[in-house]
């Protein structure tokens, strides 16, 4: 059962227009040492906005910050509405976090897995379904997730958090661990999903990637926001092939 | 060169704190059980408190006021038997050695002299009974005396009655309750075999469940599973309610499985029943309701202390070193209340056992026998009132950034450092 599309909720493209994740002067502190000092942006609905930058840069702070993981230390952040540090119950209804590293439950088959995960939204069969579509495992479906390659293990993953239909995905290097063709895939699988309406904000060390996903960027280093807009835009004004250059233009 | 750096390697490795340490505490127990085996053969050379009541003028109770002089720190000598047991229980005494006024007419005319002992029992463990031991051998050194002064001279008594001129009354208090007929080695004895399996069950129970809840932390920073589920919307404390909960399912068949072969196990041991109703020292179905839920407040309390412990796990590895302090406090209680009572204990060992919450099924087992029910009531609140402690630093740190970053700074206060 490979991934056709045509079971995204909320169906349709959508114009970008209100801004629903609101980062203002966003500062974390751990201990002495500052992690992000002062970042701000905006992400509209449906748009696909990537934060890029070298490791150490800050963008997992900040991802983490934004899916209520860790606790603001100055400024604020907003989603839908929700400020993240009085209201984060709120905000994991409406968002799907997927780690860079992140591993799923190894004594359960990727369908209890999913399943499980569904449990937490109201979801039923239907999302589970969803769910298995976009990680198209095949009869390996009913697999112990032990028994997975790391591709495959990411697939689940990225089906567990696509099939929530969230208004907000977080997706820290989506396609992690991925083929070429898989990865291909899961990236027009995002694109969907943003086009029905669900925002994304991601981070990616693969410049091609983020050059074909992104709506926009920003490149994150030593924990503030030194540059941002349209792809097409940063490699005009700096005179670029493509955003790897930009990025080593930025950083350097 | 190369050898060298990988010997370094290796013991940076294993030389942690987490390795370490539990080394360190096993080295300080088996110091301290040490110091406490010299204390119990220094208290085995100590002559006993007694105070005596001898009513007999006649040539054996004096003998037997010679022979305890010599060998006893008699503390009071007269003929009131309600002062003595007040001055026995004030000094710290053992007990209460009362020689009728027949004595010796008995002796004579081939009638067992018959000593009435009032034991003074501060406690029912094993070392409780080591006082009872040392008045043992004096009655046993009375009886000799007494013996070969009767061979000495020559007389028409039975010769059994020559070996054996001297029996004994035994009754004994403890805690506002007589106990007539029974030695306090006995006692001691009747009551660890009753409630040999409480301790036993605590111990197992405590470690399973421990075990499952810190390895199911460990679990799930190893396998990246923590960051999905925390980002899900569900309540934080749902999370840790649902941990416990599964643990404790867990941990309770798991005791369950073990315990039944335990207890076939133990069932040959048995030789006869030993009837405490009879002493009116059996329990009750109030009294088993109480001990399950004072078990059942240790068992929450054992979880909810892993949990907290738990997550300060890196992963399943570092996990199983977080699970020794858990260990640890189950067998404390279990090892010490084997050999002594909450009574007879010094305070700071008393306040100790107190303090660790698994020791209170085993002490709610002694104590409804001998109807102390306040002590299992406040038993059982501690122990929840613990786990509702240890519970709130859970959901806590659950709720803060440090089961994510694991960091903990100089500057926090201990509320901090154990949150952050």
């Amino acid at each position: 059962m490979a991934y056709s599309g045509d079971k995204i909720g909320r169906g349709g493209a959508v114009p970008h227009s209100r801004e629903v994740i609101q980062v203002k002067d966003l500062v974390k502190n751990y201990g002495d040492f500052q992690a992000v000092k002062g970042i701000s942006f905006t992400v509209k609905r449906g748009e696909i906005f990537g934060l890029i930058g070298p490791n150490g840069a800050g963008k997992t702070t900040t991802i983490r910050i934004l899916s209520t993981l860790l606790k603001v230390s100055g400024g604020s952040v907003n989603i839908y509405g929700n400020d993240v540090a009085t209201e984060p119950e709120k905000i994991r209804h409406i968002i799907s976090y997927l780690p860079e590293d992140a591993g799923a439950y190894k004594n359960l088959t990727g369908r209890e897995y999913l399943k499980f995960m569904a449990s937490f939204f109201d979801g039923g069969e239907e999302m589970v379904d969803k769910g298995m579509e976009i990680a198209d495992l095949g009869d390996r479906i009913d697999d112990k997730v032990d028994a997975y390659s790391k591709g495959m293990k990411r697939r689940l993953l990225v089906g567990r958090a696509m099939m929530i239909d969230p208004k907000v995905a977080i997706l820290d290097e989506p396609t992690s661990g991925l083929d070429v063709i898989n990865a291909q895939e899961v990236r027009h699988i995002i694109k969907d999903y943003a086009r029905a309406g669900t925002t994304v904000l991601l981070s990616s060390h693969n410049m091609l990637e983020v050059d074909f996903l992104c709506d926009r960027i920003a490149l994150i280093d030593d924990g503030r926001i030194v540059e941002e807009g349209t792809p097409s835009t940063l490699k005009e004004r700096y005179k670029a092939n493509n955003i790897e250059e930009v990025f080593t233009r930025v950083v350097k | 060169m190369s050898l060298k750096s990988i010997i370094k390697k290796e013991v940076k490795e294993l030389l942690t704190p987490e390795a370490i340490v539990p080394v360190m505490v096993i080295a300080i127990v088996f110091a301290a059980m040490g110091n406490f085996m010299g204390g119990i053969e220094d208290e085995l050379e100590e002559k006993p408190l007694i105070a005596l009541i001898n009513l007999d003028a006649g040539e054996h109770g004096r003998l037997v006021s010679t022979i305890l002089e010599e060998n006893a720190d008699i503390i009071y000598n007269g003929t009131d038997v309600d002062e003595a047991i007040k001055i026995v229980k004030e000094e710290g005494g053992s007990a209460i050695l009362e020689v009728p006024g027949d004595f010796s007419t008995n002796i004579e005319n081939n009638v067992t002299g018959t000593i009435n002992i009032v034991w003074i029992m501060k406690g029912v463990g094993v070392m409780d009974s080591i006082p009872s031991a040392k008045i043992d051998n004096l009655i046993q050194s009375i009886n000799l005396g007494i013996s070969a002064e009767l061979i000495q001279r020559e007389n028409d008594l039975d010769p059994v009655h020559v070996l054996y001129p001297t029996g004994r009354e035994e009754t004994i208090l403890f805690k506002d309750r007589e106990i007539e007929g029974v030695s306090p080695g006995t006692l001691s004895g009747m009551l660890s075999a009753q409630s040999v399996m409480v301790p036993i069950v605590t111990m197992i129970l405590i470690m399973m469940a421990g075990g499952i809840i810190i390895s199911s932390m460990g679990m799930e920073k190893e396998d990246k599973t923590l960051e999905t589920l925390l980002t899900l919307p569900v309540k934080r404390e749902s999370i840790v309610t649902g941990k416990v909960v599964g643990a404790a399912v867990i941990g309770l068949i798991m005791a369950g499985i073990y315990m039944l072969g335990f207890g076939y196990y133990m069932r040959s041991f048995r030789v006869g029943e030993v009837n405490l109703a009879e002493r009116g020292l059996a329990l009750g179905m109030l009294d088993y309701a109480l001990v399950g839920l004072s078990l059942f407040g240790a068992l929450l309390a054992g979880l909810a202390l892993s949990l907290v412990l738990g997550t300060y796990a890196e992963d399943y590895k570092s996990a199983q070193s977080y699970l020794f302090p858990v260990t640890a406090l189950a067998l404390i209680p279990m090892f010490v209340f084997m050999f002594m009572d909450l009574g007879s204990m010094p305070v700071a060992l008393r306040g100790a056992m107190l303090a660790i919450p698994f020791s209170h099924p085993i002490i709610a087992m002694r104590s409804l026998m001998f109807d102390d029910y306040l002590l299992v009531i406040g038993g059982i609140i501690y122990t929840f009132v613990f786990s509702g402690v240890m519970i709130f630093f859970a959901v806590r740190i659950f709720n803060s950034d440090r089961l994510i970053t694991g960091r903990m700074t100089k500057k926090d206060g201990l509320l901090e450092k154990l949150t952050k």
